[in-house]
């Protein structure tokens, strides 16, 4: 499954300037393993515990991926991934 | 003092004093750190405090701003008053309310801006913006109108209409987005980092925050430079609550203040709670929930504070408790009726919690507590209707006799 995955602006430094990168994954974590394989850095800034870090939210078609199945979420050919800070707002 | 670097409140890492609001290297939020300032003589602060303007610019001294604006809305040093009433109908001794209703858009919000915007213009930004809830889309359209600077202003569609009509009316960019404002604030999150725009509540937020530091320097110089013992906060983010307690802890570290920090009570609606979930489960961070609230100013289902907001109600012995819709209507009467002031949704669930906690025998009667008010009521009129029964007569002393004889005399 080929995804499109939305990199936030405090990540562009590891991955090289680009803003989107194209990874296969069939759920969410697969993605996000797809991601850190290609750009090795990105895994120790937003993966903690085999989990994400705290303060970073992840996102499937704009649909936070704690109401879905975390990790687990399963994607399909075309979805688009977003990954945010989660502290913004209030 | 002057503010030194923004620093990330989890790893420590340090930046320069421009536009972020997110650690690099472990995605935490950073804040505004400042230089030592161990050797003030506080007797000295004290005269510069009480020496400064009628506004929260007298704590400038405090403040992540290198010079204090003038000509702008001046927000701050709202009324702290004595509820006696209202004490003596909950079985207290001594409640305080401050009424952050009387800033300039009527909400704590006009705060919060003033910093953020001033910290903007010395960044040399030209367009402010904001994800808001309601209360800070009246205070950024209305501060960029003083200021003279464009904004933009991105509200969840379904606010309340007073919010919208208070906000549109300063010639903001408004746009209702489909969604809540946790769509909202995603949004904007991600157009914080495509435009060169101030979001004041993203990438000005560790400027912005430190505007609700005023509250605690308010409340202790109204208290005659005491502290409360206790005092209750709504949350929404957790960014009010918790830097109310770090104004508190920044003047008892220079000795400004006598004592420990208060406990701190944290107020939710029921029908948005993930910090009174996750206090009660005994979690250190929320679950993300969707908001179903009249309380719209405090809906936020995924608080970015919300781990700092239940380390400090847990440090300081105090809880994060929620009300229903009922008691939040119940809670705005209960404040009208015993002092006079007429608070929005969000004050409901405050006053609310706090008859919560008198009623549980949580507040010993001997308490100072302050409970803080931070918005108007005129802006959520709706959660009034059916409160009360208005009599309609024809114009005659009969009509009116007979009137007041059913309705205020019954037989």
């Amino acid at each position: 499954m080929a995804v499109s995955v939305k990199i936030p602006t405090q990540l562009r430094e590891a991955t090289g300037g680009e803003s989107t990168a194209e990874v296969d994954g069939s759920t969410v974590g697969e993605v996000l393993d797809s991601l850190y394989e290609r750009y090795g850095e990105l895994r120790s800034r937003i993966a903690e515990d085999g989990g994400l870090r705290r303060f970073v939210n992840v996102y499937v078609g704009g649909e936070d991926i704690r109401f879905l199945d975390g990790l687990d979420t399963a994607v399909e050919d075309g979805d688009e991934v977003t990954i945010l800070p989660a502290v913004a707002g209030g | 003092m002057p503010p030194e670097s923004l620093r990330c409140k989890e790893c420590k890492t340090t930046y320069p004093l421009d536009a972020r609001y997110v650690c690099e290297r472990c995605f935490g939020p950073l804040e505004v750190a400042y230089a030592s300032r161990a050797d003030r003589d506080p007797a000295e602060l004290k005269r510069r405090i009480q020496a400064g303007p009628h506004s929260l610019w007298r704590y400038g001294d405090f403040l992540p701003v290198q010079t204090p604006p003038r000509g702008t809305l001046p927000a701050g040093l709202t009324p702290l008053l004595r509820a006696d009433q209202l004490a003596e109908r909950l079985g207290l001794r001594e409640v305080w309310i401050k009424n952050d209703a009387a800033n300039p858009t009527h909400s704590f919000k006009d705060r919060v801006v003033s910093i953020a915007l001033a910290r903007a213009r010395e960044l040399g930004f030209e367009t402010i913006a904001c994800a808001s809830t309601g209360n800070l889309a009246n205070a950024v359209a209305a501060h960029a109108a003083a200021a003279g600077l464009e904004s933009y202003v991105f509200v969840p569609h379904d606010l309340e209409e007073q919010k919208i009509l208070a906000t549109g009316v300063y010639g903001t960019n408004l746009v209702a987005v489909r969604g809540n404002y946790d769509d909202v604030n995603r949004l904007c999150t991600e157009l914080s980092g495509e435009h060169e725009w101030a979001f004041v509540n993203i990438n000005m937020r560790p400027y912005y925050a430190e505007g609700s530091k005023t509250l605690a320097f308010e409340t202790a110089e109204q208290l005659g430079f005491e502290l409360p013992d206790r005092v209750v906060v709504p949350i929404a983010s957790g960014s009010l609550f918790t830097k109310i307690a770090r104004g508190f802890e920044e003047w008892i570290e220079l000795g400004l203040l006598e004592g420990t920090l208060p406990t701190f009570n944290g107020a939710q609606a029921t029908g948005c709670s993930p910090v009174a979930s996750a206090f009660e489960a005994g979690h250190e961070v929320c679950r993300p929930v969707k908001p179903d609230t009249i309380a719209k100013s405090l809906a936020i289902g995924n608080p970015a504070d919300g781990p700092y907001a239940l380390d400090l109600a847990r440090r300081t012995g105090g809880s994060i408790d929620s009300v229903s819709d009922d008691e939040i209507r119940e809670g705005i009467r209960l404040l009208a009726q015993t002092t006079g002031i007429f608070t929005e949704t969000a004050g409901g669930v405050t006053v609310a919690v706090l008859a919560k906690l008198a009623a549980r025998g949580d507040i010993d009667p001997s308490e100072r507590v302050v409970a803080y008010i931070t918005g108007e009521g005129l802006k959520t009129l709706d959660c009034a209707r059916g409160m009360f029964e208005t009599w309609e007569i024809e114009p005659s002393l009969s009509s009116f006799e007979a009137a007041r004889e059913r309705v205020v005399v019954p037989a």
